[in-house]
């Protein structure tokens, strides 16, 4: 009988179960501790313009995901208008729409930008190259001329956009340049002469962002492909690369503003930074719905807080396995300790032991009682779980007289659990005396208490909400512990005197 | 108990390396389950074992000896009758049909008068055997609370050569039979301490048997060596058990009986009937490990290594021959 389907049916858990795990990690930015603090950027964008009392159709580009920003959330306030978010050549825009204004118009745009910088910017498509650039004399061999020497002087894209930026400024200048910045922007000026070179190239708008600044603009750069790398330069210094406080805002290549109906229209940004919990962050990210990013992030707030006590339960399992297996702690009923875990978790440590303790003694001299009674197996459980009603009710109600609030905490125990917990330990009493019910007892709590402590740490509940993939983790390690023919920790006691002579 | 700081010390040193434990081939729980309950028995023979009235039916049919049956009560309505069924007995044992480890049997010795008599000496009423019946049924003592039923049997009268080794109850004999194979045999005496069950863990001596022979080869009590019976203060080394042979071919055959490969056969010597199956059990201790002073692995290991099909008879005479070891208790004193 070969085992290999079992350790291949762990190994493909335990891989897809990382993998899960470290694409959550990378693809979503999900951190391993719960306390991490990320920086946020919150960024308002506010658009101004005078209406003439008709018709307003306002289109402005808007960030999205983007190499080391990840998008959280984001808020418009316009009162009056209309409002529709488009994707459009591979940029989000928003639409406000109104029938009449007039007078000066205010829009609102916030968003927050998550500093994240292992975030990958999304494929770009590369810009169609137009199929004739037209110039007009005589800036057609000025152009010509300009292209010439920088091509001369370059080797590839990159080098030969920046050799064209660095004779468009400073001393290097030419008479050709300065001809043709008279006619044109610098920027679209770049694009123009490196699409006329047959190098796809487009010009996006890019905001730096420092803390507390405000009525900032977007300032243009110009972003230039070399197969499917791109690189980013500033069209003034010929500066390659992206810096790191650079929010790119438009990278479309459209406009950042098109306003119909009205006039003076411009953008100006805000920004402020804090910084909050990674968590929390994580949360309001806007969740794609993909199946890799299947996440528990997605349901409603109550069902989550409902998951995050399910998805613990595991870890209580394999304190169990472990305890049992590896071991050889005797508890009384499986995972009834993990039950009475969950209620500590609730109630708190000290209370829940407590409340316990107090529980099962009571309930067992109740229960010695019945025995005396010689009543039907069901119904004498029945009258134990009413007894345990009572003795939880009475102890909550004397706790709240003494003004001990916690004691009201109590009613959180299984009180189905309990009753059978009591039968057993009852029936153990009897047949194997107080000791077994000590030995069984104490197992029971001692792992109901470590399996507390798994599930209690801060740190697993992070892991556990947030990852879903370790479940499968979880899975393999446990179906490995049903695998484990050696001795248990106890039985190295146990066994003692026969290995001795 | 271990109070003084010495002992405290001991009791926190007292573990042995795995690796002594595997040279000596003892098996854990975790091996035990894995690799032999797991592998050689089927989960669908085992109502035929955890289920007694079967096991009894079964044996019957197959010729093996089992405690004569007096009834059984199946109904809470049943239960009044209990006293009509003893009526004419003076010693019974009544026990729940799918009991597990000695749990809801009841031993009555004798009447007096209307009372009944426990082995220790206590006295029940009427009510009482009616009420322990009803738990049984309620599924009390059964595996998992399932309804059950009450087994009525003869009281066993045991072996005469045996009382001086045991005290109150009946000492049985378990063997582990593997693939047909008895492999290793130990003796349950039960103690005082032991409240007169054989159930080592509550105190009963255990006493490894040579498979040869069938004589008494180590004894412990609570996991410590012990040369004589705590209570009646009789040596043990010269306890050896009668009519070994058939007790040895009886426990083999419940192999072809159960089809069970890793079986645990509890047996008893009658006086008037001779060795009897008393119970059989899917899920064997580790304990007859203890008792033997042995691990199981080396016998196993044999035995896996041999071909299937032998007779009973080939297969007994094949453990005699291999698994003969000699005493270690103290050669006896001349009998008093």
């Amino acid at each position: 009988m070969s085992r290999l389907p079992f350790y291949l049916l762990v190994s493909v858990l335990m891989l897809a179960g990382i993998g899960l795990t470290l694409h959550r990690h990378l693809q979503f930015d999900v951190p391993w501790l719960p306390g991490e603090q990320r920086q946020v950027w919150e960024i308002e964008a506010q658009v101004n313009l005078t209406a003439r009392g008709e018709p307003v159709i306002v289109d402005m580009a808007l960030p999205s995901h983007q190499q080391g920003y990840r998008l959280l959330t984001e808020h418009t306030a316009s009162s009056g208008y209309g409002l529709a978010f488009r994707e459009e050549n591979g940029g989000r825009r928003a639409q406000w729409t109104i029938r009449e204004a007039s007078g000066s118009q205010q829009l609102y745009y916030t968003v927050q930008m998550l500093v994240a910088p292992d975030a990958e910017a999304p494929a770009q498509a590369l810009p169609a190259l137009p199929r004739q650039i037209l110039w007009e004399r005589p800036y057609d061999t000025a152009a010509r001329q300009v292209i010439e020497r920088a091509w001369a002087r370059s080797a590839s894209p990159f080098t030969f956009a920046r050799e064209l930026i660095r004779d468009m400024s400073g001393d290097r200048q030419s008479e050709n340049t300065r001809l043709l910045l008279t006619q044109y922007d610098r920027a679209p000026l770049l694009v123009r002469l490196l699409n006329q070179a047959d190098i796809a190239a487009r010009e996006v708008s890019g905001l730096r962002l420092e803390d507390g600044r405000r009525r900032q603009s977007l300032a243009p750069w110009i972003q230039v492909f070399d197969g499917n790398d791109w690189a980013l330069f500033h069209p003034e210094t010929g500066e390659q690369g992206r810096p790191d406080d650079l929010l790119l805002w438009e990278s479309a290549g459209e406009a950042v503003l098109e306003v119909q109906g009205g006039s003076n229209s411009r953008v100006s940004f805000s920004m402020l930074t804090h910084n909050q919990p990674a968590a929390s962050a994580v949360r309001s990210q806007l969740a794609d719905d993909t199946l890799l990013n299947f996440s528990i992030h997605s349901l409603p707030l109550e069902e989550q807080a409902l998951f995050q006590t399910i998805l613990l339960i595991p870890i209580g399992a394999l304190v169990v396995v472990l305890l049992r297996i590896l071991v050889g702690i005797k508890t009384s009923g499986t995972f009834m300790p993990v039950l009475i875990a969950l209620a500590f978790i609730q109630t708190s440590l000290s209370t829940g032991l407590i409340g316990f303790l107090l529980v099962v003694s009571v309930g067992l001299v109740i229960r010695s009682y019945l025995s005396h009674l010689n009543l039907l197996l069901v119904a004498r459980v029945s009258a134990v779980i009413i007894t345990v009603i009572a003795i939880i009710s009475i102890f909550s109600v004397l706790s709240y007289r003494f003004g001990l609030n916690a004691g009201l905490t109590i009613t959180f125990f299984p009180m189905i659990i309990l009753a059978w917990t009591i039968e057993r330990m009852s029936i153990l009493w009897e047949e194997e005396g107080p000791k077994q019910v000590l030995i069984q007892g104490g197992g029971s709590l001692l792992t109901a208490v470590l399996a507390y402590l798994a599930m209690n740490n801060p740190w697993i509940r992070h892991i556990t909400f947030n990852f879903l993939g370790l479940q499968l983790v979880l899975m393999a390690l446990i179906l490995l512990a049903g695998n484990y023919t050696g001795y248990r920790l106890l039985e190295l006691r146990r066994f003692k005197p026969v290995a001795e002579d | 108990m271990a109070t003084s700081p010495t002992s405290v010390l001991d009791w926190a040193l007292a573990w042995v390396r795995p690796g002594k434990l595997s040279a000596k081939g003892i098996i854990g729980m975790n091996r035990r389950n894995i690799r032999y309950i797991g592998r050689y028995n089927s989960r669908r023979l085992y109502p035929l074992v955890d289920d007694k009235l079967k096991t009894k039916l079964l044996a019957e049919r197959h010729g093996i000896t089992t405690p004569a049956l007096i009834g059984t009560v199946t109904t809470q309505f049943g239960v009044k009758q209990v006293a009509a069924l003893v009526e004419e007995r003076q010693g019974f044992v009544i026990k729940p049909a799918k009991g597990s480890g000695g749990k809801g049997i009841l031993v009555i010795e004798r009447r007096d008068g209307d009372a009944y008599v426990k082995p220790s000496g206590a006295h029940l009423s009427r009510e009482d055997l009616e009420r322990h019946v009803s738990n049984i049924l309620s599924g009390l003592y059964s595996l998992g609370g399932s309804p059950d039923v009450a087994v009525i049997e003869d009281l066993i009268h045991f072996d005469p050569s045996l009382t001086e080794y045991t005290y109150e109850g009946v000492p049985d004999i378990r063997v582990i039979v593997f693939q047909g194979y008895p492999v290793m045999a130990m003796m349950r005496l039960s103690t005082a301490a032991s409240d007169g069950k054989a159930n080592l863990h509550q105190g009963a001596v255990g006493v490894g048997l040579d498979i040869a022979t069938g004589t008494a080869l180590r004894g412990v009590q609570f996991d410590r060596p012990q040369a004589s019976h705590p209570d009646t203060g009789h040596e043990l080394a010269s306890l050896r058990i009668p009519d070994w042979g058939t007790l040895l071919t009886l426990a083999a055959g419940c192999y072809e009986m159960t089809g069970l490969g890793y079986l645990g056969t509890d047996m008893v010597l009658d006086a008037r009937h001779g060795p009897m199956l008393l119970e059989l059990n899917a899920r064997p201790g580790l304990a007859i490990q203890m008792a033997n002073g042995e691990g199981l692995r080396a016998r196993l290991d044999l035995i896996e290594r041999q071909p299937a099909g032998l007779s009973v008879a080939d297969r007994v005479a094949f453990a005699q021959r291999h698994f003969a070891r000699s005493s270690e208790l103290p050669a006896s004193r001349v009998p008093a």
